[in-house]
């Protein structure tokens, strides 16, 4: 069922030390240590990056390729049918072509964010009335690319670790994982299997807060 | 500014991020977070492991109508959306959208306490209170858990002392007496996902009429 969360041993090779973000998904093909899932990680990021510079209709029919057809599953696991999760899909994927100019690479790989606009769009439908999200972070564009390449490649290499941390799971523990964050248990449930807290998220944890920091110095120095 | 030293669980983060929690407890971690860089690391990577399942998640059908839809919409001129609402004063944004204006509706509930109900639900509610500097909130249990997050002031209880910032998580069976700091009046956001059980005979005859 998580078939594409396995991902063979080799991929715990590093990616190379200086390696542009732009390039990692294919290099990692040239270098051999190559995996469906990695390169697509980065393909994922770069055609979403493609649609906020470009308004590229071609690398917009990717993303929604890829994800139209995940998030449609994820959604019904969480308990809507086929119909209302394809009216959701649809303003997600309306969500990402008009709001692109908000992506930062640097912050988020596309999955993530595109996670966080399902979540949003889902629970605004849901509930009928708009989800509480937190204020953003208003960060200049240039304090923002002074850090992105490098964030860009951590960003890669702590999901790599994520969905090996994932993989090497007990298979009872990664699919309440999986249960967990697709959206099919209740709080109650999220809560008791807090002791399953993934080591890697604490080091994303560690990543994303030194990031903050860095920007949250820019701002106030300026 | 103060640390904020006392931060919200892993697992309601998680919650959140994954859209399992109510809408009370949902406006306090959006609350908290919009002023806690640390929480906003945290539900970021929570957002980052929610990504890596959605990308390994098995692909289903979509119907050649939702692709029609969605590269129909593509070209459609829509109108700007109104900018979402800017912190004002002690208040961040997620809050001032909840209460659609920038200043609470308060309503007094006697000794100078006061309150303003934002939100309920079968699955909860969440209410702002104020509570003069010094006075105590009467002795209350709840059945269900408690979040209490500072907007001003501080106050504190049997579990410790919280901040701007801070958000206590009381547990269904705790037995607790929040009292207000000296220096300013306690501005809070407090959420339950069950109503709360006041111990004294008065303020539980007055429950019903007030909803605290």
């Amino acid at each position: 069922m998580i078939e594409a969360l396995t991902i063979d041993s080799e991929t715990k090779t590093p990616l190379p030390h200086g390696l542009r973000p732009g390039y990692a998904g294919k290099s990692m093909n040239d270098s051999g240590a190559s995996s469906e899932q990695i390169s697509q990680g980065c393909e994922q990021t770069d055609w979403l990056v493609a649609v906020r510079e470009h308004r590229d209709k071609a690398a917009f029919g990717r993303l929604y390729d890829h994800f139209t057809p995940r998030l449609k599953g994820m959604l019904i696991r969480s308990g809507m049918s086929g119909a209302a999760a394809e009216d959701v899909v649809q303003d997600v994927m309306l969500t990402i072509w008009r709001k692109a100019h908000l992506y930062d690479e640097g912050r988020a790989r596309a999955s993530a964010w595109i996670y966080r606009i399902a979540r949003n769009r889902q629970i605004d439908v849901i509930r009928r009335r708009p989800r509480p999200v937190p204020d953003e972070m208003i960060v200049e564009a240039e304090s923002r690319e002074a850090h992105d390449a490098d964030a860009m490649v951590s960003l890669e290499q702590e999901a790599v670790q994520l969905r090996e941390a994932l993989a090497t799971l007990p298979q009872s523990q990664r699919e309440i994982v999986e249960r967990a964050y697709v959206g099919e248990l209740t709080q109650a449930e999220i809560r008791e299997a807090t002791g399953l807290a993934l080591g890697t998220i604490k080091s994303r944890i560690r990543l994303a807060l030194e990031k903050l920091r860095h920007e949250l110095k820019d701002l106030r120095d300026e | 500014m103060k640390q904020i030293t006392h931060h919200l669980p892993e697992w309601l983060i998680r919650s959140y991020a994954a859209g399992s929690l109510g809408h009370a407890f949902s406006l306090v971690v959006a609350t908290h977070v919009s002023q806690c860089d640390e929480c906003r690391a945290r539900l970021e990577a929570e957002e980052a492991a929610g990504g890596v399942v959605l990308e390994g998640l098995e692909a289903v059908d979509t119907s050649d109508d939702l692709r029609a839809r969605v590269f129909d919409g593509l070209d459609e001129d829509i109108a700007p959306e109104a900018p979402a609402p800017q912190r004002t004063g002690i208040y961040p944004g997620a809050l001032i959208a909840e209460m659609g204006s920038d200043q609470p509706r308060w309503r007094s509930l006697g000794g100078g306490i006061r309150q303003a109900i934002l939100s309920e639900d079968k699955q909860g509610s969440a209410r702002l209170l104020y509570i003069p500097q010094g006075m105590a909130v009467p002795d209350h249990t709840h059945g269900g858990l408690e979040l209490t997050l500072v907007l001003q002031g501080s106050f504190h209880d049997e579990t410790g002392e919280f901040g701007v910032g801070d958000v206590e998580v009381a547990e269904d069976d705790l037995d607790h007496t929040p009292t207000a700091g000296m220096g300013e009046a306690c501005i809070c956001l407090a959420a339950t996902d069950a109503p709360l059980q006041f111990k004294g005979l008065l303020p539980r005859l007055l429950q019903p009429i007030f909803r605290i």
